[in-house]
């Protein structure tokens, strides 16, 4: 038995059967990242005031990547095409350049950003502590301005104060430099008969700037093209003041839930391109010379695919670094 | 690459990558086959088996309703036993077997969930599409027959997820198959982050959903792609296009509750608030383990996103079925053919902006609601084209009440019951008195069991010859079928007066703790329970009489019901590949009683005289 079309275009339809299926997979893909999307934009407008983060990722590094996932995009074209023209050399080269963009991508993604951002601490403010003088400084909200009230100072955690069954003590990490993990902070926090005191963080330098800025000068509120390390200037912030506070986990806020979401699906897909452009570079050949044109429909599904997977990045960047 | 290929519709090169003219092995013929008939009977009896058992938990939960505190008779030790002390409990002299809240809510919640994407949908979608739509178009096999067999081992390993769950910590799922947050985001969190009924639950319907979306990709591919040359769309049986239609539903609305379901399953495991919302108190505490801004209300839109066309997707596969058995049996065309797939596709279009209207009650203003009660109204219009269509093909015909036209008949009034019952939930002031009341039950009941159940019946007792070359008994069919009408309408018609006095769908005790509100209704609860215990025996007849008719039935040739479409061409059971000659198609689906025509059925396949030295293939092109 053979499946007709699987090769070749139905004449009426003008596809192979493959091509027709990935557009129609990819349709559901479009409405399970439209759902995702959909979740962003309900969660952002539901938002309270203060509470949907501004400038917390890195743009440069984002903009690297996104430049990495086009460039790869372009390659698998390449790819495709050299096979049409039966060049297998070229599509060689073509399909490794694209499986190293991909490589290259998720490493950025999961050795950089993301690790990057679980050392990250913000604590967002009770709304009556925001305009306590030693945090006031630092967020440099100007009420007559209007606009959006800052109410989260962020930083990297140095020291936390606790009490341990109602005795002070201090938390602090292994060396200065490191200052203490986000995580391990939260495993004391777990443990019983402990209570926080306060947290100690060296904040990070865009708040430096909102201190030196010119008051009311909202311009400062922008995310900087390179990423800053934090400054040497610390705040103490008082459990009593404190609204909720987490390192950039997906628990630390909408934000960051739907970020880790969705970076992390689109992540999966990446990785699921990757794969199969892998099988098709390692065990490509044989199928080629038996039927080349065969070979050249499956790189250009995937390849529809992978431009998906792009597509979805393209989404993904503005909302989450730029806007 | 010129084509050379003689026969219609194979090419020339990929034979070279096939060599499955070899005998397969057991295992490759009956349990992992990629043919699309064993993969459809595999659905179908999976999902007649999860169909009984949410049947099962439904009798549990009716006992519960009539009488009680009172321990299920017989095999409530057993229950206790098997389901676990916080699921059953002891009555006050120490007797095993009382349904516990908690239990009723859980077994609620799994009943929903089982009978709908467990149940259901296997049967109607994969098993009637998978076995029946490739015969109807005349095709081999599905497009991709890999797909085909990845999207029945998910779905396997979806089943897995939602029975383990009823035997970890707490018992399965007890939000309602709604699974709504903020109480399905803390339900049974006491148990551990992974292992339990709420996040197993979660799991498993990410499973249950990409093996609904492999399965679409691949019917709707095969009904583009592999059309026989002549099968033109307006030659498709009714219900091809039925399942076309369903296809495209469940592409494009599962995704987004995949969306939420991961979300959900965030919320559980990772703390992230996508549902969760600021300030929840619990228990007099408020709860400090999400940083809260999420909304419940966004999950109740990616939810009834999906499953609101859902419905449809329960629906449309049953129509489609009915129709082929009326035009059958009343040996004529179908009335309005055209007029119906026009409707089943407005149907389908508008069933993705009926959504909200179950969510009148989450407040979300007047405006929306009037939005979609007026497109809630609309999409009555199709409904009700289709339903006329086919009652007016019963007119003037000489009916031959066959087994499966006896289920396609009755569907039609018990379709039409559930359908208009619907219509006063539609408005946003009715349904504010009448949301989350027995009237509602009675109502998407009426829809889903006389009505879809009653056309799987009948799907089933048609085609069931084809699939195994037998005939299904026809008394014993007689009497599965009164026994089943009777004891249904028992059941759901005494809720409509129950839900219109305000009697609540999720009370445990059946309303005793209102006795004073929902007083002289509750003696109803004892009848409708013994009518589903009636309900259960009845359907033993129908369990016996299919695997009894598998030894003992009448054998049949190709085409028993003297049917026009393609499927009955072939043999049955068909071999794999499906026709032992190339089939074309000359003509439309229901050429019954054509004047002048030989025989009171004309097949599709038959030529007419003016194309018989012109077959109608699409021409084959050189490739490229």
């Amino acid at each position: 038995m053979q499946i007709p079309y699987e090769t070749t275009a139905r004449p009426d339809t003008g596809l192979y059967n493959a091509k027709l299926g990935i557009w129609l997979f990819l349709a559901s893909e479009v409405m399970l990242f439209g759902g995702l999307f959909s979740a962003y934009v309900f969660l952002r407008m539901g938002s309270d005031p203060g509470y949907w983060p501004h400038g917390l990722l890195n743009v440069p590094v984002g903009t690297m990547n996104t430049g990495v996932l086009i460039a790869s995009s372009v390659t698998v074209v390449l790819a495709w095409a050299s096979l049409k023209m039966r060049k297998w050399n070229a599509y060689y080269g073509y399909m490794l350049t694209t499986i190293i963009c991909g490589i290259v991508f998720l490493t950025v993604k999961l050795s950089y950003e993301w690790p990057q951002k679980f050392e990250h601490f913000g604590v967002f403010l009770k709304k009556e502590s925001v305009s306590k003088p030693n945090y006031e400084t630092y967020l440099a909200n100007d009420k007559d301005l209007g606009g959006e009230e800052r109410l989260e100072i962020t930083g990297h955690l140095e020291k936390m104060e606790i009490l341990r069954d109602n005795k002070p003590e201090t938390v602090a990490g292994e060396n200065e430099q490191e200052g203490l993990s986000p995580s391990k902070a939260a495993e004391v926090l777990q443990e019983p008969n402990v209570k926080l005191v306060a947290y100690e963080l060296h904040v990070d330098q865009q708040f430096v700037d909102f201190k030196n800025a010119a008051h009311g000068d909202k311009k400062v509120d922008r995310p900087h093209f390179w990423q800053r390390p934090p400054s040497e200037e610390s705040v103490k912030i008082e459990a009593d003041d404190i609204a909720s506070a987490s390192a950039f986990f997906p628990r630390h806020s909408s934000y960051f839930s739907t970020y880790f979401l969705i970076t992390g699906l689109h992540g999966l897909h990446v990785l699921g391109g990757v794969i199969v452009f892998i099988y098709f570079l390692l065990f490509g050949k044989k199928l080629y010379l038996r039927n080349p044109e065969h070979m050249a429909n499956r790189v250009e599904v995937a390849g529809l695919f992978w431009h998906f997977v792009d597509l979805v990045w393209i989404f993904v960047f503005p909302i989450f670094y730029l806007l | 690459m010129s084509s050379t290929a003689a026969t219609h519709g194979h090419d020339t090169h990929g034979h070279d990558d096939h060599h499955d003219h070899h005998e397969l092995g057991w295992w490759r013929k009956y349990v992992f086959s990629t043919d699309h008939k064993t993969i459809g009977i595999q659905y179908g009896l999976t999902g007649l088996a999860f169909l009984f058992f949410g049947f099962m938990l439904m009798l549990v939960m009716r006992w519960q309703l009539a009488h009680s505190g009172q321990p299920v008779p017989f095999i409530g030790p057993l229950l206790q036993a098997i389901f676990g002390d916080s699921v059953f409990a002891k009555d006050p002299n120490g007797n095993a077997g009382v349904l516990t809240p908690d239990g009723y809510n859980s077994f609620g919640a799994m009943h929903g969930t089982i009978m709908v994407f467990f149940g259901i949908v296997p049967i109607a979608f994969a098993a009637f599409g998978n076995f029946v739509v490739p015969l109807q178009i005349g095709a081999p096999d599905m497009t991709f027959p890999r797909i085909n067999m990845a999207s029945y081992w998910c779905f396997f390993i979806s089943c897995i997820f939602m029975v383990v769950s009823f035997f970890v910590p707490g018992g399965a799922a007890k939000s309602g198959w709604t699974s709504y947050p903020p109480l399905a985001g803390i339900a049974d969190m006491s148990h551990g982050l992974w292992w339990n009924g709420q996040t197993l639950w979660l799991l498993g319907m990410v499973f249950n959903i990409t093996a609904s979306l492999l399965g679409s990709v691949n019917f709707i591919a095969t009904i583009i792609q592999l059309r026989a040359p002549g099968m033109t769309w307006m030659r498709l049986p009714f219900f091809v296009w039925a399942q076309f239609v369903t296809a495209f539903l469940l592409l494009l609305a599962f995704p987004p509750l995949e969306a939420a379901g991961l979300m959900q399953f965030m919320d559980r495991v990772a703390g992230t608030a996508f549902f969760m919302p600021t300030g929840l108190v619990l228990n007099q505490h408020v709860v400090q383990s999400w940083a809260g801004g999420g909304s419940p209300v966004l999950w109740q839109h990616l939810f009834w996103f999906l499953a609101h066309p859902e419905v449809y997707v329960l629906i449309l596969p049953g129509i489609g079925m009915v129709a082929e058995i009326v035009a059958n049996n009343t040996r004529k065309p179908l009335y309005g053919y055209k007029a119906m797939v026009m409707a089943i596709l407005v149907l389908a279009f508008l069933s993705f902006i009926v959504w909200a209207h179950h969510m009148y009650m989450t407040g979300m203003g007047a405006k929306v609601a009037a939005f979609f009660q007026t497109t809630t109204i609309m999409i009555s219009v199709p409904s009700v084209i289709l339903l006329t269509a086919l009652m007016l093909s019963l007119w003037g015909a000489s009916i031959r009440f066959t087994t499966p036209m006896l289920f396609a008949t009755a569907f039609m009034p018990m379709f039409g019951i559930g359908g208009l019952t619907g219509i006063p939930l539609a408005f946003n002031a009715v349904d504010l008195y009448l949301h989350d009341t027995y009237y509602v039950i009675a109502h998407f009941h009426y829809v889903v069991a006389p009505g879809t159940i009653f056309a799987i019946f009948a799907g089933v007792y048609y085609w069931y010859p084809k699939a195994t070359g037998r005939m299904l008994n026809s008394f014993l069919g007689h009497v599965h079928f009164w026994g089943s009408l009777i004891c249904i309408n028992c059941v759901f018609a005494p809720m409509f007066v129950q839900g219109m006095h305000g009697v609540h769908r999720r009370w445990w005790d059946g309303g005793l703790t209102y006795e004073q509100l929902a007083g002289p209704l509750l003696k109803w609860n004892g009848f409708m329970s013994n009518a589903a215990f009636l309900l259960g025996l009845v359907q033993l007849v129908f369990i016996f009489n299919f695997f009894w008719s598998l030894f003992a039935g009448k054998k049949i040739g190709r085409n028993p019901w003297a049917a026009t479409t393609v499927e009955w061409d072939a043999p049955s059971p068909p071999g794999h590949g499906n026709f032992d000659h190339a089939i074309a198609v000359y003509r439309g689906p229901y050429e019954y009683s054509v004047p002048g025509a030989p025989a009171d059925f004309t097949p599709q396949t038959q030529p007419t005289a003016a194309t018989q030295s012109v077959p109608l293939a699409p021409t084959l092109a050189p490739a490229h």
